[in-house]
């Protein structure tokens, strides 16, 4: 069932002579875990705004096409009906405090405060959401004191503290240290198996390649590529979109030229895609052997 | 040794402990990378090398100044810092005035800022970019114009806090050469960075840090064989050694080479040179 959807979106910055967008359709169905990626400046930001309704309401820029969530156009709703429905975090986290609440427990309360959520249910909702970032011992600690990849987890902590059905996020691991990017992609993949539609940019292409149903890869302003990730993450194509295949692909690559990846298996993106495809090699070379 | 740290420790007006009885020395023309989980102390720590920064115990010598008796303004000559967030360092209204306002300020004259301000944009492919505004741009052309400033610093030390964070693969090329560059006239240079496989891959020497205590310094190889200082310190291995693991290998690849020729081995096949 379709939950988003995209039809041919075009959108130009105020000012801008070139769109950060170019009749770009897409349809998203309600559970996907989708990857958007693609080189700075593709179009991957200017996205995750439009589903979030921050374009073309926020912004006076030029938009042609539309976006739909459950049906409804966004530029029918405003940008706090959309945040009903859908939550967004944005890659500068500096950018995502609200400036007005001076530790991180108020922050994080701050979204549900805003809903009126009861205060027990609030109290509780923030000290568990807090334990899944480990961000606990900085609950009296001030945002802006924070280191920038703790402030990163608390502006994640914010978002899924009101529990949105879509969870659209904007390079949310950009300065997470490994370990903590991973994790970030595994909540994110639990919140998946609870049902919620999760729409991640990201360059990081050997945790999309781990995490993600879907990738759409962008090339200046356009999408060109929408697949599954082994197809997309794979592809020739991706050194003309400047983007770098992940290391598996890479030695897969190497491997296939001196004759042992399993023939006609489509290459590897991710690591356990490659452990796979050698121990195939394995088995069928043992018995030919 | 141009940089010395002994004892420094560190805390925040909040009580935090950031920094604990850390010691190391860096010689000149040495590329370390920093690395350590979020909130371990490593932005603290680089800001302690220009000064910004005082140490709350013990010292750290820049150059054989002690930072804390210094001022900023006099370390800058031997320290260009880029800041995490670009847009804690971005003051100007073109990207020329930004990458000119480092070398100015040290009193160059003006053919040799010009020289050393046109070479950094050029490093960092933002000279058609000179006479724009620096906050029209994006996060990673922000974070470009920020290295250019401190790169046309021309300083003896140049420290990086994350450098690689927002940048697409095309950009870090850039970073690199840069680095390679850096490293060919004999400059030092520090390097914070989450990204194992581009350290794994351009840096020889690190120095980790846990909860704001040092809980590694040596080689980088030497801290990927022990996994649990990699846990503690919210680090992952390089990809081509998490597939090394994965398939029950021995060695520790680093390269796409190493890894190839390490799994061509172990499936029966002479390791052959990459075609």
């Amino acid at each position: 069932m379709i939950q988003l959807e995209t039809d041919h979106l075009t959108y130009l910055y105020p000012g801008s002579e070139s769109p950060a967008l170019h009749e770009v359709s897409i349809k998203i169905n309600r559970g996907e875990f989708v990857a958007v990626t693609g080189a700075n400046n593709s179009g991957k930001s200017t996205l995750c705004y439009a589903f979030a309704g921050v374009i073309p309401h926020l912004y006076n820029g030029h938009m042609k096409g539309r976006v739909l969530i459950d049906g409804q156009d966004n530029k029918d709703r405003t940008v706090s009906e959309i945040a009903r429905h859908l939550g967004l975090v944005l890659q500068i986290p500096g950018s995502q405090m609200s400036g007005v609440r001076y530790t991180v427990f108020e922050e994080v309360a701050f979204g549900l405060e805003n809903r009126g959520v009861p205060r027990e249910q609030m109290l509780e909702r923030v000290q568990t959401v807090l334990a899944l970032f480990g961000l606990e011992e900085q609950a009296t600690r001030s945002p802006f004191h924070l280191s920038g990849g703790q402030q990163q987890r608390l502006a994640l902590a914010t978002v899924l503290a009101v529990d949105p059905a879509i969870i659209v996020l904007d390079e949310p691991t950009t300065f997470l240290d490994p370990q903590g990017a991973k994790l970030v992609f595994e909540i994110l993949r639990k919140l998946q198996q609870q049902g919620k539609t999760i729409i991640i940019a990201e360059q990081r292409l050997d945790l999309i390649a781990t995490y993600a149903d879907r990738v759409l890869a962008f090339d200046r302003a356009k999408l060109v590529l929408d697949g599954i990730p082994r197809e997309v993450l794979t592809s020739a194509m991706l050194p003309d979109l400047k983007l770098k295949h992940t290391r598996y692909t890479q030695v897969a690559q190497v491997l296939q030229q001196k004759g042992l990846w399993p023939d006609k298996l489509t290459l590897p993106a991710s690591l356990a895609e490659t452990v796979d495809g050698l121990s195939l090699r394995r088995k069928t070379h043992d018995y030919l052997c | 040794m141009i940089i010395c740290a002994e004892d420094l420790t560190f805390a925040y007006n909040d009580s935090l402990m950031a920094l604990q009885n850390i010691s190391f020395e860096i010689s000149a023309g040495e590329c370390v990378a920093l690395t350590g989980h979020n909130g371990s102390g490593k932005s603290t720590l680089v800001k302690h090398l220009n000064g910004l920064l005082k140490p709350t115990k013990g010292r750290i010598l820049v150059a054989n100044k002690d930072t804390a008796t210094s001022r900023t303004a006099e370390l800058a000559s031997q320290v260009a810092l880029l800041f995490q967030n670009p847009d804690d360092q971005i003051c100007k209204q073109t990207v020329w005035d930004e990458v000119c306002f480092g070398p100015q300020n040290l009193g160059y004259d003006k053919k040799k800022t010009t020289t050393l301000v046109q070479e950094a944009l050029a490093l960092f492919e933002l000279t058609s970019f000179e006479k724009k505004n620096p906050h029209d741009f994006g996060y990673s052309e922000r974070k470009r114009i920020a290295m250019a400033s401190i790169v046309a610093m021309d300083t003896p030390i140049l420290v990086f806090d994350e450098p690689t964070a927002g940048l697409d693969s095309y950009e870090m090329s850039l970073l690199i050469n840069t680095l390679k560059k850096l490293q060919s006239e004999n400059k030092t240079v520090l390097v914070i960075s989450h990204d194992m496989d581009f350290v794994a891959e351009n840096i020889l020497r690190a120095i980790s840090l846990s909860a704001g205590k040092k809980v590694f310094d040596g080689k980088l190889r030497d801290l990927f064989e022990q996994t649990d200082l990699m846990t503690e310190s919210g680090l992952l291995h390089p990809q081509t050694m998490q597939l090394s693991k994965a398939c029950g290998l021995y060695s520790s690849p680093l390269s796409t080479d190493e890894c190839v020729a390490a799994i061509a081995e172990q499936l029966g096949q002479p390791s052959l040179p990459n075609a």
